[in-house]
């Protein structure tokens, strides 16, 4: 319950965290409050994920922590200590780009281009809880990522190209 | 965002001793609902007790002596995981179908089972710090009343507050008695019924639900149902995917041929906790499953419908989504025992 009375801030030192970032060992020290969409644009430099909303409402901040699609908009840096994160950064291999990646070039599945690194670090996610088996099962899964621009049909062409490429496999 | 102190610990009793040692304390779960609500400023905790590290995620059978007598899913256990455990997906499946329906994949690895329980309305005004509200702010008066309530309630609602609870995966849990398993200070385990969890709104709206602070949700526990075969959860929002409920109705029917020895139905997005259509079970119990039966049914249970200015469509609505979700219970789940 909320009281017009608000307490008085409690001087929170920053934390010490150790997180593994692509694949890279990071120690590094952010106050709690910190989101961990902010700590890995401002203090990581890593700013391939995006900030739409802060609030859970578009998926453009998606990330891949212990191998699961989250959104890091709405997780503490602070909770996430000792994990491994894969953001749009580490997704290629040996300058190569990620199949996803190639995909959504071929299928012109942008156009900002703003919503795409979380529409790519989710469908990474999605592939690798195979549960989607039709279109229609890829759209309902991938619905957590809105585009603006519309490219819906195309990011999902993108997305059956390679989820069927992986299943020939 | 506040600044406020982050403590974590990978023990359950440590966590509610720091929680009950200051009143302005909250747990912190996926914290899909809390962090929102402390970006938006309506939550204002000083301290954050991360209940991550607790080792309270499992899905396992409830048992009783030697007989299986439901499931137990853990308090701490992500949204996803609980909807696909391989036990739910084959005795509980309105469950998994009422868990899928709510936000999107990526919110449900983080949200948890004890936390979706507490979510809070999304009533636009209570979101709005500008604006007055009696959840938000006891007293100030309820802006929704006056104002744009095409999501609010049509049952239960009070002078006081009409806003509606907004969770999915209460709905299946109500049609499906579970209960809440709390742990209390003392350490004792306290079991509430889903159905006496959320409250209604009455002259309190600032209270949700009947948990007082201090004690934390370490399970939630369903007993074994008849109607797995014959179950169904149906949502009607604005868009296909990733909105919240206008309405939405979890049915069971347990059937001999074609006639009904019990409903099981439950209604969302109509009150300010899960709507148990009992008028409705009422009726259908003893009757042939026919759609003259179903839509009989709804009818008595929309009769204590008490619409506002904005929002009466959900009465012809939720006539339509009962009726719909027991014809859909009624084809069956393709459930094999
Ligand atoms: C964009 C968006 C769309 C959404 N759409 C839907 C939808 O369609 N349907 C739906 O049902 N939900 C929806 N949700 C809500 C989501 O399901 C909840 O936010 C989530 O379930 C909350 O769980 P959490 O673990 O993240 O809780 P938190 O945010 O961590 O905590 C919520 C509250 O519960 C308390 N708490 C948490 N765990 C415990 C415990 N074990 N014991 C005691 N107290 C505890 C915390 O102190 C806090 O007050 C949506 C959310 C977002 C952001
Ligand atoms: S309906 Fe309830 S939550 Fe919404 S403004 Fe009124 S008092 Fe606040
Ligand atoms: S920025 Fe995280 S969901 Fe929009
Ligand atoms: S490409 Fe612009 S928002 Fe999706």
């Amino acid at each position: 319950m909320i009281t017009e009375n608000i307490s008085t801030p409690v001087i929170s030192h920053k934390k010490k965290l150790s997180l593994t970032i692509n694949g890279e060992v990071k120690t590094l020290e952010v106050k709690p409050w910190v989101s961990l969409l902010d700590c890995l644009r401002e203090h990581l430099d890593l700013t391939g994920t995006k900030k739409g909303c802060d609030h859970g409402q578009c998926g453009a901040c998606t990330v891949i922590v212990d191998g699961k699609r989250i959104l890091s908009c709405l997780t503490l840096a602070v909770m996430k200590d000792g994990a491994s994160i894969t953001t749009i950064e580490g997704i290629g291999k040996d300058g190569e780009l990620h199949p996803l990646q190639k995909a959504f070039i071929d299928h012109d599945a942008f156009q900002c281009g703003y919503c795409t690194p979380g529409q790519i670090c989710s469908a990474i996610g999605m592939i690798a809880e195979g549960k989607a088996k039709t279109r229609t099962e890829v759209k309902e899964l991938m619905s957590g990522n809105l585009c603006r621009c519309g490219a819906n049909t195309n990011i999902i062409d993108a997305i059956m190209e390679v989820q069927e490429g992986l299943t020939n496999e | 965002m506040r600044p406020f102190k982050f403590t974590n610990t990978s023990n359950a009793s440590s966590a509610i001793n720091l929680l009950i040692k200051n009143p302005n304390a909250k747990f912190l779960a996926g914290g899909t609902n809390l962090l929102d609500l402390m970006k938006e400023d309506v939550e204002r905790p000083d301290e954050l007790i991360d209940l991550g590290r607790l080792d309270l995620t499992a899905v396992r059978p409830l048992v009783t002596g030697n007989n299986v007598v439901g499931i137990s899913i853990g308090g701490l256990g992500k949204n996803t995981d609980a909807a696909n455990h391989p036990l739910i997906r084959k005795d509980y499946p309105l469950l998994t179908k009422a868990i899928l329906a709510g936000a999107s994949a990526q919110i449900r690895n983080m949200a948890t089972n004890g936390g979706n329980l507490l979510q809070r309305t999304r009533c636009s005004y209570f979101y709005d710090i500008a604006m007055p509200c009696n959840k938000r702010l006891p007293g100030t008066g309820c802006s929704a009343m006056q104002g744009i309530n095409r999501m609010h309630a049509i049952f239960g609602w009070s002078d006081s507050c009409i806003a509606v609870y907004p969770s999915d995966m209460a709905v299946a849990l109500s049609a499906l008695n579970a209960s809440v398993k709390v742990m209390q200070p003392s350490g004792t385990a306290r079991i509430i019924a889903i159905h006496d969890f959320h409250r209604l709104p009455g002259n309190h709206p600032e209270k949700d639900n009947n948990l007082d602070h201090g004690e934390l949700i370490t399970a939630i526990e369903i007993p074994k149902n008849k109607f797995a075969a014959n179950s169904a959860y149906i949502k009607v929002r604005d868009r296909n995917s990733y909105a919240f409920a206008l309405v939405s109705v979890a049915a069971g029917l347990e059937l001999a041929g074609g006639k009904i020895i019990s409903a099981s139905i439950a209604m969302g997005g109509v009150a300010h906790k899960p709507w148990r259509a009992t008028h409705a079970e009422n009726i259908l119990r003893g009757k042939m499953a026919t759609v003259e039966n179903f839509q009989m049914a709804a009818d008595a249970e929309m009769e204590d419908a008490r619409p506002l200015a904005h929002n009466k469509f959900k009465i012809g609505m939720g006539k339509k989504t009962i009726v719909y979700a027991l014809e859909q219970a009624f084809k069956g789940t393709g459930y094999k025992a």
